[in-house]
């Protein structure tokens, strides 16, 4: 499914897990979970050995990932076999698909049902050309708005996204975080855009997902604490956030 | 040929700023701070006075004469190794350090693999007032047990690094992740000429004291060039630093000496040196698009050599593109060369070169013909801090 289409439906809740984590086999199924349990996105995370964006939780899945055999044909080969009616979506470092060619990762990605890739690392000013391979595969390539994005910055960072625009939340890493800063509803507002908003980094309760929902965001994203159930081999505990984290935001803004 | 664009964030291909959004903001300001710095007169005079009064420059220019005599030609050695601090580190953690004074900040990050430049930041922290934080991995922190009592003497907090393989990389990422959450009150003074856009101009600008001496000195001794001038490389800010006073001669050769480590073969997640410039591949680390050892994945490889200021599985991107385009020569000794290097300097001229530094030794000792009749070896560093690693690597248990 396209992302455009899922956002017809929104809000919505978009889950991150890291692929390979703890094992390249339970990524299917883990996947296929998120998806039952009412995620509305998934999004995928490709592990890199130096992930410069992200925090302990997801800095130790991708380690433990990359141990256990993951690797970017891997990566596509468990992409292909999600059977679950939701968009898919690439997370991870450029290094990793400069290496494997921009056009050939974008293809790959086409041909294995992801729809569009976020790439924490890649500012607009070095993104042309990826966005064109992406372009020619017909995939989306999202841009990240930062909360300290000068307002002057945000447009130029908003052409240059397709599917959504995903809003960091706060400056740092990824990880949990007890509040939710006043300055994301002000990131959120500051944000012009045609494209859906998603909000992202430290939010792992039903109470903030649906916090940045009320606060006018089209998407929550919840990463490190899938990451973090998983890692403890909480299946059951993963189901029910996302199921929670479903239901709180359906309530913050009824479709 | 154009070597280099002062205002560009890209040497040819390579450099650029492959960072975080929430970076862009913090490397906009520094690189407009800096900038805009780097011809203020007050900033130029504080910073000069503190390089004569504090650091000790100017460094010599020595003309090593048992080991001109030994190679059939001259050899002179820019003196680093006399540089407060016992290396060149300082000419660069002296000027980041007023620069973040002059924006305002009251904190310095900083990682370190062995230690140089943690200490360098460190007397800097001491001297100009500054919280300073050191990142630092934690299988460095075993091997340098000396720097780390060094930079908590000195005030610092070395902060251990447990995250991938807990070495000089991992502790960028991890200096990395707290600027992106701390920068409004905290600069992070990078070591060397990688990273992303301003580092790598910005280091080798204030590294770019070293060369302007050599050249100065060169011409005052023999009334001509150098023919060649040779520096160890590992990230390669002592390496650009007198590269740069070179650059527009471009009958002097420039010899980049990388760690040869223990080979030159690559394993499934380490490879046996450091050589990115002879043996790496386009990708991106650290921010920068340059030469890194990685695997056919994309994932980055540790590097070795026993010289821990060589270990860093990059290397500046304006070096990148010098190889590139023909203007420096890229070359590799390896831990023997250094260990031979090391003894024979010692024996020859009384001066106990680092590990690193004694690479570049090596290289002239097998290599001489490549120095031409008059070459310049850049002496970053001394060699007290290596005693350990040596007398162990000779069974004598420094440790």
């Amino acid at each position: 499914m396209r992302l455009a289409e899922a956002f017809e439906r929104r809000p919505l809740l978009i889950a991150y897990i890291c692929a390979g984590d703890p094992r390249p086999r339970a990524t299917v199924e883990i996947a296929e979970l998120l998806a039952r349990a009412g995620a509305d996105v998934v999004e995928l995370g490709l592990p890199h050995s130096d992930p410069i964006a992200d925090g302990p939780v997801i800095q130790a899945a991708a380690q433990r990932a990359i141990e256990a055999g993951m690797n970017t044909d891997v990566y596509f080969e468990a992409a292909s076999k999600i059977r679950a009616n939701v968009p898919l979506v690439f997370m991870g470092y450029y290094n990793m698909i400069f290496r494997r060619g921009l056009d050939r990762f974008a293809k790959d990605c086409a041909d294995s049902g992801i729809t569009g890739l976020i790439v924490p690392d890649l500012p607009p000013e070095e993104a042309g050309p990826l966005r064109a391979a992406c372009r020619k595969a017909g995939v989306d390539l999202i841009s990240l708005i930062a909360p300290n994005t000068p307002i002057e910055r945000i447009p130029l960072i908003a052409e240059n996204s397709s599917g959504f625009l995903y809003l960091v939340a706060r400056s740092g890493v990824t990880g949990a975080r007890a509040d939710l800063q006043e300055s994301t509803k002000a990131l959120i507002e500051r944000v012009k855009t045609p494209l859906p908003k998603a909000v992202g980094f430290g939010i792992s309760t039903p109470e903030q997902a649906a916090e940045v929902i009320r606060a006018g965001a089209d998407a929550a994203i919840v990463g490190s604490a899938c990451v973090d159930l998983i890692s403890r081999g909480d299946l059951a505990g993963l189901e029910e956030l996302i199921r929670g984290m479903k239901a709180a935001i359906g309530e913050a803004r009824p479709i | 040929m154009k070597i280099t664009d002062a205002s560009m964030k890209r040497f040819g291909r390579f450099g650029g700023q492959f960072v975080p959004e929430t970076l862009m903001q913090p490397l906009k300001e520094l690189a407009e701070a800096y900038g805009r710095l780097k011809v203020d007169p007050q900033f130029r005079g504080e910073l000069s006075a503190l390089l004569s009064n504090y650091a000790g420059r100017p460094t010599p220019l020595y003309l090593a004469k048992s080991l001109s005599r030994e190679l059939s030609r001259k050899v002179y050695l820019k003196r680093e190794d006399l540089l407060h601090g016992g290396a060149h580190k300082l000419n660069n953690v002296l000027g980041q350090a007023l620069v973040a004074k002059a924006m305002g900040k009251t904190r310095l990050i900083a990682e370190t693999g062995a230690g140089q430049h943690g200490v360098a930041s460190a007397m800097v922290g001491a001297n100009l007032g500054l919280d300073t934080e050191v990142y630092m991995g934690e299988v460095d922190i075993e091997r340098q047990k000396m720097n780390v009592y060094r930079m908590e003497l000195l005030g610092a907090r070395v902060i251990p690094v447990r995250s991938g393989s807990r070495t000089l990389k991992d502790a960028i990422n991890e200096a990395m992740r707290d600027w992106a959450g701390s920068y409004e009150t905290t600069h992070y003074l990078m070591g060397t000429v990688a990273g992303p856009h301003p580092y790598p101009l910005m280091v080798r600008e204030l590294q770019s004291v070293i060369g302007t001496e050599a050249r100065e000195q060169i011409l005052n001794a023999e009334g001509r060039l150098p023919d060649a001038v040779a520096a160890c490389v590992g990230g390669g800010s002592n390496a650009m630093g007198i590269f740069s006073g070179f650059l527009r001669d471009e009958a002097t050769k420039l010899i980049a000496v990388e760690a040869g480590g223990r080979g030159t073969s690559s394993g499934e997640k380490i490879a046996d040196h450091g050589a990115c410039l002879n043996l790496g591949e386009d990708g991106v680390l650290h921010g920068a698009m340059t030469r890194i050892l990685q695997d056919p994945y994309g994932q980055i490889l540790e590097s070795y050599s026993l010289a821990a200021g060589l270990d860093y599985p990059g290397v500046g991107p304006e070096l990148a593109h010098l190889v590139e385009v023909g203007r420096v020569t890229p070359a590799i000794a390896d831990d023997g060369a250094a260990l031979e290097g090391f003894s024979r300097l010692s024996v020859l001229e009384g001066i106990i070169p680092a590990l690193e530094s004694a690479h570049a030794v090596g290289f002239a000792l097998k290599n001489p013909e490549a120095l031409g009749e008059i070459a310049i070896i850049n002496l970053s560093g001394r060699g007290d801090k290596d005693l350990a690693t040596v007398m162990d690597h000779e069974g004598r248990g420094g440790r």
